[in-house]
C-alpha cells in the first residue's frame, strides 16, 4: 500500500538523522580519545609544562580549571538558590516577579563572549581585580546563575505542597518550613543542577579569555588574584599561539581529551541522578 | 492567645517575653523574606549590568563613526590609519554561518527528536535520551579542535581550496553542536503534545506518520520552533568553535568556501589588540551591544512562542 | 538543611584557606602580558628563568600588544610584551598614571614574503611585492613566473604582524579585499604550503620546509641580514616596564638579554641581538 511505504520511508528517513547525529558526535569523541590516550600518563596529569609547552604535563592547567569551577560555584550556588527560593516559596504573583522570571530567561541566552565583556569591564578594570582567579571565577558565575535558578525551581516545585501545608500546620514559620523541610526535600535536585552547570561552566572558554586566563604559570595559582591556566583556554592557546605547532598540537590533544572526559562525566552523573530522581517521583 | 499560658502556673513576666519573642519572630520572618527578595533581583542586576556596561562602553564610536555607517560599512580596517569600521562583512559573516548551521541541525535535532519521540521504543529512548543531553554538554572548544585538526584539512583536500577554515567548515561544526541542543528541546516540546490528540487520530483511521505530520507536529509546531530558534540563537552567540575554525577574513563572503569573521570571532580575537578606551575597544563592544541585541530578540521571541504553546497545550508551568 | 550545610562549609573553608595561603606564600610574583608575538620568546625564558630562580614566580599572558602595555599602565602586569613601539597617546596615558615605560629590545623579527616550494620566482623588489598584495598585479605571469592566477594571503586587519607588514612594505596601502585573511603566522604558512600560486608573509619563527622565503630588493632574510638591516622588513620587540627595573623584574629582563636569554630567542626561531 501506498501509505505503508510513505510512512516507512518517513521512519527510515528519522532513524537517518538521529543515526547521522549520534555518528558525528561520536565520531568527535572517539576522535579525540584515540588520539588523545597516547598522550595522557601519569607525568602529563602531574607536572608542570616544560620547553616551550612542548613536553611535559599539564597539571597547573587542570588545577586551574578546578578553582575556576570552584570560584564561581561560591559565588553562583547561594545566589541562584536564594533566587529560587524566593520565587518559588515567597514571590507574591506580580510584575516584579515577571521580570524577575524574563531577565533569568534572557541571561540564560546571553552569548558567553558578552560575559567576558562585561567581566572585562566591571571585574578586571571597574573594581580593580585585574585577570585574576577571582575576576574570572565571578564572570562565570554569572554565566551558571540561570542554570542554577531554573534547576533549583525545578527542583523546588516538584516538592509536594502537603509536605509544606503539614509543616506550616504544625505552627512552624514559613522560614523554618523552607530550612527544615523543603530545601532537604529539594537537596537532590538541587544538586544535580549544581553539577550539570559545573560541568558547562568547567568547558566554557570565551568567559575566561580577558578575565583569568594565563597563558603560562608553573605552580598552583597562589592567591585568588592571581591569574590561572584553564583546559579550554589552553587548548585554544596551544592551537593559536606559540611557535611549535606540531610539538603543541600533540600536548592538545592530551588536554582535549581530559576537557572531554571530565565535562562528559560529570554531566552524565548529573543526568543520571535526574534520570533517577524523575522515575522515583514518578 | 499566646498569653493564656500564665493560667498553667507560669508568671506574667514570662507570658511578656513569650509576646517579645513571638515579635522577634515575626521580624526574623520578613527578614528573611526580604534578603531573599533582594537576591532573587541579582539576575536583573546583571542583566542591567550587562546592558548598561554595553552601552556605555559603546557609545563613543558612534560620536566618530555614524551609525547606518557602522553597520552597513563594508571594510573592517581597524588598525589602519585613518581606520575604517563598517561591520557589515562581520554581520553577514554570522549570518551566513548561522544559516549554515542551520541546514544542519534543524533537520538533524529535529529529526531525531522526533525518532525519539515517536519511533523509538521505551527502552531505546530511555538511553538514547540522556546521551544526547550528555553529548550537549561538549565544550565548544573541543569542537572547535575537532574542527581544526580534522574537518579543515579534509575540506581543503577535497573542495582544493588554499584554506580548509571556511564559512562551509565553520556552518557545519556550529550546525553539530547545536543539534543536541535543539533535539533535546524539541523532544521536550513533542512529549508535552497530549497522548488524547494520538488516540483521538488513530480513532480516525489515521496511520503513525499522518499522525505525526497531521496532528503532532502542527501540536508541537511553536515548542519546536521555539527550540529552533534556541539554537540559532546559540550558534549566533558562539566563540570559540568560529575564533578556531572560520579563518577570520573581514570580508563580505561571496560563497561557503571562503574565510569569514563572524563578530563573536572578532571580539574575542581583536579584544587583545585593541588599545583600552580607544575606537577600536569602544567598536569592539559596539559589535558586542549588537550580538546581545540580536540574541535578546531571539530569546523574547522564543518566549513568546513557547508561552503561546503551553497556553495552547494547557500546560501551566 | 543539615545535608546543605555539609555540602557548603566544605566550600568556605576552602576559600579561606585560599586567601590565606595568599599572605603566606613569599615568593616573589612577576606577571607578563601582551603581544602574542613575543608570547613564545616570553614563556620560554620565563620557563628556564624559574627552573635557576625557585622563588620567583612568573605568569606569562598573551592578549595583544595593546592589552599588555593598557595592563602595564593599570598596574595590573610589570612587563609588557609589545611587537610594535609604544604609542605617544600610551605615553601621555602613562604619565597621567604615574607610570614611566622604559622599552627593552629583547629580540628581532624578520618578515619573510613567502610563495609555495614550486614557484619558480625567487625574488622581488618591495614594489612588486607592494603590487601583488594592492591587487594591481594579480597574474605571475606579469612578474615572468608561470601563468596562473595569485592568491593572496594575509594575516588579518587586527594582528601585529598585518600592522608591521603594512608600515614597512605596504606603505599603509590597503591590503586588496579578495585576499585571505588568516588569522595566525601558522595558518599562514599552511595555506601557502598547500596552495601552488600562493604568496603570503609570516615571522622568521614560522618558516617551515614546505614553503620559501623570497629575496626582497635582492636581500633573503636571515639571521644575518637581519641583524645587520639589510633585509628591510624588520621589527624589533620589546619588553616593556614600569621605569627602572628592579629585584625580580631586573634579573628576568637582564636573564633574556644574557647570552643564555638570547639562546632561547633564537631556539624560538627569532633573531637573536648577539
Amino acid at each position: 500500500m501506498k501509505r505503508d511505504i510513505i510512512q516507512k520511508i518517513g521512519f527510515f528517513s528519522l532513524f537517518l538523522s538521529i543515526l547521522i547525529t549520534f555518528s558525528f558526535l561520536g565520531m568527535i569523541v572517539y576522535f579525540i580519545f584515540s588520539r588523545g590516550l597516547p598522550v595522557i600518563s601519569w607525568d602529563f596529569l602531574t607536572q608542570p609544562p616544560r620547553n616551550a609547552m612542548t613536553e611535559g604535563g599539564v597539571a597547573p592547567v587542570i588545577i586551574g580549571t578546578v578553582y575556576l569551577t570552584l570560584g564561581s560555584m561560591i559565588f553562583a550556588v547561594p545566589l541562584g538558590l536564594a533566587c529560587a527560593v524566593y520565587l518559588c516559596e515567597y514571590s507574591p504573583k506580580s510584575f516584579v516577579v515577571n521580570v524577575i522570571r524574563i531577565s533569568i530567561n534572557n541571561l540564560a541566552g546571553v552569548p558567553s563572549v558578552v560575559f567576558g565583556l562585561f567581566g572585562l569591564a566591571v571585574f578586571v578594570k571597574f573594581f580593580g581585580f585585574g585577570v585574576s582567579l577571582l575576576s574570572g571565577s565571578l564572570t562565570l558565575g554569572i554565566l551558571a546563575l540561570p542554570l542554577i535558578i531554573s534547576a533549583s525551581q525545578e527542583a523546588l516545585i516538584a516538592v509536594p505542597y502537603s509536605i509544606r501545608e503539614a509543616s506550616l500546620s504544625l505552627g512552624a514559620t514559613q522560614w523554618q518550613t523552607i530550612r527544615r523541610i523543603v530545601l532537604p526535600t529539594a537537596f537532590p535536585g538541587i544538586l544535580t543542577g549544581v553539577i550539570l552547570s559545573i560541568g558547562r561552566v568547567a568547558g566554557e572558554t570565551a568567559p575566561i579569555l580577558f578575565t583569568a586566563a594565563a597563558f603560562y604559570k608553573r605552580g598552583y595559582p597562589k592567591s585568588i588574584f592571581s591569574e590561572v591556566m584553564a583546559l579550554p583556554y589552553h587548548i585554544y592557546a596551544l592551537m593559536t599561539e606559540g611557535a611549535h605547532p606540531d610539538k603543541q598540537r600533540a600536548i592538545a590533544y592530551g588536554c582535549s581529551l581530559i576537557l572531554l572526559f571530565l565535562v562528559l562525566s560529570i554531566s552524565g552523573v548529573a543526568i543520571f541522578l535526574r534520570q533517577q530522581q524523575r522515575s522515583y517521583h514518578g | 492567645m499566646a498569653c493564656l499560658s500564665w493560667k498553667r502556673g507560669r508568671g506574667p513576666s514570662s507570658c511578656r517575653a513569650q509576646f517579645l519573642g513571638e515579635h522577634m519572630a515575626r521580624v526574623k520572618e520578613k527578614l528573611y523574606e526580604w534578603i531573599f527578595a533582594a537576591l532573587a533581583f541579582s539576575s536583573l542586576v546583571f542583566l542591567i549590568g550587562i546592558v548598561w556596561v554595553l552601552c556605555k562602553e559603546s557609545l563613543p564610536i558612534f560620536s566618530r563613526v555614524p551609525l547606518g555607517s557602522f553597520l552597513f560599512g563594508k571594510f573592517w580596517y581597524p588598525t589602519y590609519c585613518p581606520p575604517e569600521f563598517g561591520i557589515l562583512p562581520l554581520i553577514l559573516s554570522s549570518v551566513w554561518v548561522t544559516l549554515g548551521a542551520m541546514v544542519v541541525c534543524v533537520p538533524l535535532g529535529v529529526g531525531s527528536a522526533l525518532y525519539l519521540n515517536e519511533v523509538a521504543n521505551f527502552r531505546q529512548r530511555q538511553i538514547l535520551k540522556p546521551m544526547i543531553e550528555i553529548l550537549a554538554s561538549i565544550p565548544s572548544v573541543v569542537y572547535g579542535f575537532f574542527g581544526v585538526v580534522l574537518v579543515t584539512p579534509f575540506l581543503q583536500k577535497v573542495f582544493s581550496l588554499p584554506t580548509g577554515m571556511t564559512a562551509l567548515n565553520a556552518s557545519f561544526i556550529l550546525g553539530l553542536m547545536a543539534t543536541p541542543t535543539v533535539c533535546s528541546l524539541a523532544e521536550d516540546a513533542l512529549s508535552y503534545v497530549p497522548r488524547s490528540f494520538r488516540e483521538a487520530s488513530f480513532a480516525v483511521g489515521a496511520d503513525r506518520w499522518q499522525t505525526l505530520i497531521k496532528v503532532v507536529i502542527p501540536a508541537a509546531g511553536s515548542g519546536i520552533s521555539t527550540a529552533i530558534i534556541l539554537g540559532m540563537s546559540r550558534a549566533i552567540g558562539e566563540t570559540m568553535t568560529v575564533l578556531m575554525v572560520a579563518g577570520g577574513a573581514a570580508v563580505i563572503p561571496k560563497t561557503l568556501l571562503e574565510p569569514v569573521r563572524p563578530m563573536t570571532a572578532a571580539i574575542a580575537a581583536e579584544m587583545g589588540e585593541a588599545p583600552m578606551g580607544g575606537d577600536h575597544y569602544h567598536a569592539l563592544f559596539a559589535i558586542a551591544f549588537i550580538l546581545f541585541i540580536i540574541t535578546f530578540v531571539f530569546n523574547i521571541v522564543a518566549e513568546i512562542i513557547s508561552r503561546r504553546f503551553r497556553i495552547k497545550l494547557g500546560i501551566s508551568r | 538543611m543539615k545535608r546543605t550545610e555539609r555540602f557548603i562549609m566544605p566550600l568556605l573553608a576552602g576559600v579561606v584557606i585560599l586567601s590565606l595561603t595568599s599572605t603566606a606564600c613569599l615568593a616573589e610574583k612577576v606577571v607578563i602580558a601582551g603581544s602574542t608575538t613575543v608570547l613564545p620568546i616570553a614563556q620560554k625564558t620565563a620557563e628556564v628563568f624559574m627552573d635557576d630562580n625557585p622563588s620567583v614566580d612568573i605568569s606569562v599572558r598573551g592578549g595583544g600588544s595593546s592589552v599588555g602595555i593598557a595592563a602595564l599602565i593599570d598596574g595590573t602586569c610589570d612587563i609588557a610584551d609589545a611587537s610594535r613601539a609604544i604609542k605617544e597617546t600610551e605615553i601621555q596615558k602613562a604619565a597621567a598614571n604615574g607610570k614611566d615605560p622604559v622599552a627593552h629590545i629583547v629580540a628581532m623579527d624578520g618578515i619573510a614574503v613567502v610563495v609555495n616550494k614550486a614557484n619558480p620566482i625567487s625574488k622581488l623588489s618591495r614594489k612588486q611585492v607592494r603590487d601583488i598584495f594592492t591587487g594591481k598585479v594579480s597574474d605571475w605571469s606579469q612578474l615572468g613566473g608561470k601563468p596562473g592566477k595569485i592568491v593572496v594571503v594575509s594575516r588579518d586587519t587586527s594582528s601585529g604582524t598585518f600592522e608591521a607588514f603594512g608600515e614597512l612594505v605596504m606603505n599603509k596601502e590597503k591590503v586588496l579585499p579578495g585576499a585571505l585573511m588568516q588569522a595566525s603566522n601558522q595558518a599562514v604558512a599552511q595555506s601557502v604550503a598547500l596552495t601552488p600560486s600562493a604568496i603570503g608573509y609570516v615571522g622568521l619563527g614560522f618558516m617551515s620546509g614546505d614553503i620559501k622565503a623570497l629575496e626582497i630588493e635582492g636581500v633573503s632574510p636571515s639571521r644575518e641580514t637581519v641583524i645587520s638591516g639589510e633585509y628591510a622588513v624588520t621589527r624589533p620587540l620589546f619588553m616593556y616596564s614600569n621605569g627602572k627595573p628592579e629585584g625580580a623584574i631586573k634579573d628576568y629582563l637582564e636573564f633574556v638579554k644574557s647570552r643564555e636569554g638570547q639562546r632561547l630567542v633564537e631556539e624560538q626561531g627569532y633573531v637573536g641581538l648577539r
